[in-house]
């Protein structure tokens, strides 16, 4: 069955606290032990204010938050795309953010494209990308 | 350079997923929260439509090495990192860099990936373009990666870009 959306409609955020708790953890599963994901130094000397987190951590967070709405209504993710714009620094909240930009049917799916992106709590987007989900009709 | 654009940069084949390297993957992504059932239930997740565990869209089953073994080296991504790795490979000198990092990245998605599903790569590379960014002239590589399981099934097409400066 159709999911219940329209143009302009925001699907709920997914956020976390970024820094060494979530950077340790991610760096264990995918093997991305570098160091300027661990050291501020070495942050620091790519051109940066500290440590930073991963781009793929924050690409997997816009997953966190576009699953929890395609496995709710027997959904699947389509496409997702982004682009790592600002580094996410320690002690910040990043959330991600989901914006529908379009509804469309094909076939026996319903498909929706989103603007997602995620952002600190002061409002600075860090990876701005396009989503594309689907639901059966 | 321009030559190297589609240029197969090599194939990988992974080791059989194990239920222990999703369920651990969830749980960092998910952290400090519990991740979903469906990525460590195997009870839970028979009852759902997937039928069983699945792992999440973006899990990656190369890591920690593929099935034909470790690298001679690591490729370092740290600060003086040349990032030439993909050049040396085809017989190419890039331009001397020293910092190397995820520009970004866009994944289409066929299947998903189950335990015991064994996931076979192959990386192209996919053209050079440059930018002036707050870091001075930067080198954008962009990579294309198709994913197949064991049954010849699509699972997923990765268009990653790098960026040197």
């Amino acid at each position: 069955m159709a999911v219940d959306t329209a143009v302009g409609a925001e699907i709920p955020t997914f956020a976390r606290e970024a820094g060494l708790y979530a950077w340790n953890r991610y760096a264990a599963v995918n093997d991305e032990f570098v160091l300027i994901h661990m050291d501020d130094d070495a942050g620091r000397a790519a051109g940066y204010d500290g440590a930073f987190g991963m781009g793929n951590l924050q690409f997997a967070w816009l997953h966190c938050m576009l699953r929890a709405w395609t496995e709710a209504e027997r959904g699947r993710i389509v496409r997702v795309g982004c682009n790592f714009r600002a580094p996410s620094l320690k002690g910040h909240t990043v959330t991600a953010h989901g914006l529908v930009t379009g509804v469309r049917e094909e076939g026996d799916e319903q498909v929706v494209d989103l603007e997602v992106w995620t952002e600190t709590e002061e409002g600075s987007r860090l990876a701005p990308g396009t989503a594309t989900v689907a639901f059966p009709r | 350079m321009a030559a190297l654009t589609g240029a197969e940069l090599g194939t990988q084949t992974s080791f059989p997923i194990a239920a222990s390297d999703i369920r651990r993957w969830a749980v960092a992504l998910y952290a400090p929260t519990a991740p979903p059932r469906l990525f460590w239930d195997e009870e839970y997740a028979a009852t759902t439509r997937h039928g069983g565990i699945v792992a999440p869209e973006e899990f990656n089953p190369f890591a920690w090495m593929a099935a034909s073994g470790p690298p001679e080296e690591l490729e370092s991504f740290d600060a003086g990192a040349s990032g030439q790795a993909v050049e040396r490979l085809l017989g190419f000198e890039a331009p001397a860099t020293s910092n190397v990092l995820n520009g970004g990245m866009e994944v289409e998605y066929g299947v998903r990936m189950r335990p015991g599903d064994v996931i076979t790569s192959v990386r192209r590379h996919g053209g050079y373009s440059e930018r002036t960014g707050r870091l001075g002239l930067m080198l954008f590589t962009t990579f294309d990666t198709e994913w197949t399981n064991q049954h010849g099934e699509w699972v997923k097409t990765v268009h990653g870009i790098s960026i040197r400066y």
